[in-house]
């Protein structure tokens, strides 16, 4: 074997980039991993990451560039790729899952090789792990899923792992499986095989990195050597320069507390407080909690305590065959009804008034919801929690896919609400708009990591907080 | 393997409990005749049920099974009858529809319940068209081999430990029947993994088809006859069957053999009730009730199971 020469990289890309409609998500990517390589991919939410991974396990074709593998296709390249949702069948044993992965499983005698390959595999990267193979993935915990497949990934045959993508895959992983993940990496990658890293716990990135590839606004910005970095230099590499942001407008004078849960969210009247952090990190799962504790008495009489403005339109927000009033007019309909029947003139009223207060541009309120554009949909659902009157405003990412015009347009219809003594919680990973808040609670793991207040918020102290740079076991 | 047991021990219950029932109220059934004679129409509920399942097991649900039997039925019954080739060529395409519906459905992101909805009003309206008015008879082979006697155990029951061993293999050992499952467990993550959910669903569809034209066959077997509406009774009957055998209407949990177990305990409650005399206005009613005792059990010992 001639060692001087370069190993073939396993995968290549060439001015690889992807565009979505008019947005690009990634553009102009030059990037090539050789056996041996572990690559950490470090970046924020919406810096290209996910999309750079489609692109090289081909779950998508790039838009532009170039994308090749070894082997000619990924699957024949050995790449294998573990997705930060675990996405094992729930219905399936942990060795039958093998089967979507693994093509040489075939026939009726397959059950014997599944077994013995998974039960290798869990027996190297997770010594003493107790796991059963023959255990349904339903009746297993959540890390026992995140162990169970990882070690689907790792598993030999059907073409043996060449290149291994892990996104995220300590999120559910005690310390000290995370060690023996973490030690399986680099022995894997020492052995000849090809590992892509992505964590939020720049440790861990550090600890089996051999190169360090980051990305910001769909680009590669930065890949060096893992010894060229240090924490805090990626942390800078990572966030932008430029900030956007005034804070003229801020109240000092803080009123009463409207919001104090268990887990340290607190909250005064009239304040906007953010809820940062990477996504997935338990902040939707805060606002729901807080939205069902305050929201689901049996006998729902009375002025709304609490209302919801929910970011995935699709699925949470938007009623499609409705018109644009009979969706603005949703949750706040106890106040339009007279004796249980809705107030129609009232109804109308009420929408033409808030199309001209938030600025819906339609000429008509009672045309379907549907045609509106997708910032003017947002705007239909801001003015449905606002036309509650609620004290207390829920957010959950409401910016997304919004335009930037209609995103200023909100911006100062909050900060105008909350001067009139309305509390916004606002869940948002786009770290301008926590820069918007009067305070910011940053989670990690699912719960409140930092809290900073005015002046603090800045995109560096958020990134800080939301990535965790102390040191891990292994 | 410790779960299936768990899953399957409620049906296997329920089942025991009324045949006791039935041995009670009229000890003469305990014998190869009688045992035959409660069973005999379990066969085609049984086939026509783990069509159903087929369906269910994919995510999606057929309310079109019975007619589809009864359009089966109706082609067996007359044109397999006069010209065997073109019947057999015709229960063919009735498979491949199947499965085209099922690819259909996937492809376009139908919800199977309208589409199979929509379906069940062209199979009957096919049934009708094929024998107006109840007639038709039985091909000889297949009388024969439905009212055939072997040796210990009847006809009926023999068949029904044949079509969960089959079924079985088929869905929960084989390569293929595990592909299938995880399109009801997690169909993003097959389609991921680089398999054609549109042709899984295919397959399942194409399988669900074949298993009706069997229970079609079979019911015409028993029946001698046939009739346009012979099996409407067959969509449900063959949910309950699935739901109480044990397995779910998300998620890919089913169970082949519960589901078999399920027909009988459904064709068993029916002869039940019969025994005790009790008027057939009532009978559907009782039924309903056997059902609702069974799966409320269900639910109390998936409760004990959480907690």
């Amino acid at each position: 074997m001639d060692l001087s020469a370069a190993p073939a990289p396993i995968v290549a890309l060439a001015g690889a980039g992807r565009s979505f409609g008019a947005v690009r998500a990634l553009a102009g990517v030059d990037l090539s991993i050789a056996p041996g390589e572990c690559l950490g991919l470090v970046g924020h939410n919406g810096a290209g990451k996910s999309t750079l991974v489609n692109l090289v396990t081909g779950a998508l074709a790039p838009s532009e560039g170039s994308v090749r593998h070894a082997a000619g296709d990924p699957r024949a390249s050995g790449v294998r790729w573990v997705a930060q949702e675990l996405s094992l069948a729930p219905n399936l044993t942990v060795a039958e899952n093998l089967i979507l992965t693994q093509r040489d499983l075939r026939g009726l005698g397959w059950r014997n090789p599944a077994r013995a390959r998974i039960r290798a595999a869990l027996d190297r990267v997770f010594p003493d792990h107790g796991l059963d193979a023959d255990a349904t993935v339903a009746d297993l915990t959540l890390a026992q899923r995140q162990m169970a497949e990882i070690a689907m990934a790792f598993a030999e045959g059907g073409p043996d792992p060449r290149l291994v993508i892990l996104d995220e895959p300590t999120s559910s992983l005690d310390a000290s499986r995370a060690g023996q993940l973490l030690e399986h990496v680099r022995r894997f990658r020492d052995g000849g095989g090809a590992i892509v890293f992505i964590s939020h716990i720049l440790g861990e990135v550090f600890a089996v990195a051999t190169r360090i590839v980051v990305m910001r606004d769909g680009r590669i910005v930065d890949d060096r050597p893992a010894g060229g970095f240090t924490r805090s230099g990626l942390v800078e590499a990572m966030g932008h320069v430029v900030r956007g942001g005034d804070r003229t407008e801020r109240r000092n004078d803080k009123g009463p507390e409207v919001v104090a849960t268990a887990e340290g969210l607190r909250a005064h009247a009239g304040e906007v407080v953010g809820l940062a952090g990477l996504a997935g990190h338990g902040q939707a799962e805060a606002l729901a909690r807080l939205f069902l504790a305050r929201t689901s008495a049996w006998r729902g009489r009375g002025p709304v305590p609490v209302a919801f403005v929910a970011g995935d339109r699709a699925r949470d927000g938007v009623l499609p065959l409705w018109s644009i009033a009979r969706n603005l007019s949703l949750a706040g309909l106890s106040l339009l009804t007279r004796a249980g029947l809705v107030d129609r003139g009232a109804e109308g009223a009420l929408a033409r008034d808030w199309r001209g207060r938030i600025g819906i541009r339609t000429d008509d309120v009672d045309r379907p919801i549907l045609s509106l554009s997708g910032g003017n949909q947002q705007k239909v659902l801001f003015a449905r929690a606002l036309a509650t009157e609620a004290p207390i405003v829920l957010m959950d990412d409401p910016m997304r896919g919004v335009d930037v015009g209609t995103k200023a347009e909100v911006y100062d219809m909050i900060r105008a609400e909350a001067a009139r003594g309305r509390t916004f919680l606002w869940y948002s990973t786009e770290a301008e708009e926590m820069t918007l808040c009067d305070r910011a609670y940053v989670f990690r793991n699912g719960r409140i990591a930092a809290e900073l207040a005015g002046a603090e918020i800045t995109e560096e102290r958020l990134l800080a907080a939301s990535f965790e740079m102390g040191e891990v076991p292994g | 393997m410790r779960r299936l047991d768990a899953r399957l021990l409620l049906p296997v219950l329920s089942l025991a409990l009324l045949l006791a029932a039935v041995f009670w109220v009229q000890p003469r059934a305990m014998s190869y005749t009688g045992l035959n004679l409660l069973f005999n129409l379990a066969v085609p509920i049984a086939l026509a049920t783990i069509a159903q399942m087929l369906v269910i097991m994919v995510d999606d649900i057929d309310l079109s099974i019975g007619t589809f039997v009864s359009f089966c039925a109706c082609v067996t019954a007359t044109v397999l009858h006069d010209s065997p080739l073109l019947g057999v060529l015709v229960l063919g395409a009735a498979v491949a529809v199947y499965a085209a519906l099922g690819a259909l459905i996937e492809a376009r992101k139908l919800p199977a319940i309208v589409v199979t909805l929509g379906m069940s009003f062209v199979w009957a309206g096919l049934a009708v068209l094929m024998l107006p008015a109840p007639g038709g008879a039985t091909p000889d082979w297949l009388r024969t081999l439905m009212t055939v006697k072997p040796p210990l155990l009847p006809m009926a029951i023999l068949a029904c430990v044949l079509l969960a061993v089959v079924s079985h293999l088929l869905v929960t050992r084989s390569a293929l029947g595990t592909r299938l499952r995880a399109v009801g467990g997690n169909a993003r993550s097959v389609a991921r993994a680089g398999w054609s959910v549109v042709r899984l669903k295919a397959v399942a569809y194409g399988l669900a088809g074949v298993f009706g034209v069997l229970s079609g066959m079979a019911l015409v077997g028993l029946a001698t006859s046939a009739d346009a509406n012979i099996a409407l009774r067959y969509t449900l009957l063959s949910i309950a069957g699935v739901i109480l055998g044990g397995g779910e209407f998300t998620g890919g949990r089913v169970s082949p053999v519960g589901a078999v177990i399920g027909a009988l305990t459904l064709t068993l409650a029916a002869s039940f009730l019969s025994f005790l005399r009790l008027s057939p206005d009532w009978q559907i009613g009782a039924q309903g009730a056997i059902l609702v005792l069974v799966l409320a059990a269900r639910l109390l010992v998936r409760r004990r199971a959480v907690a």
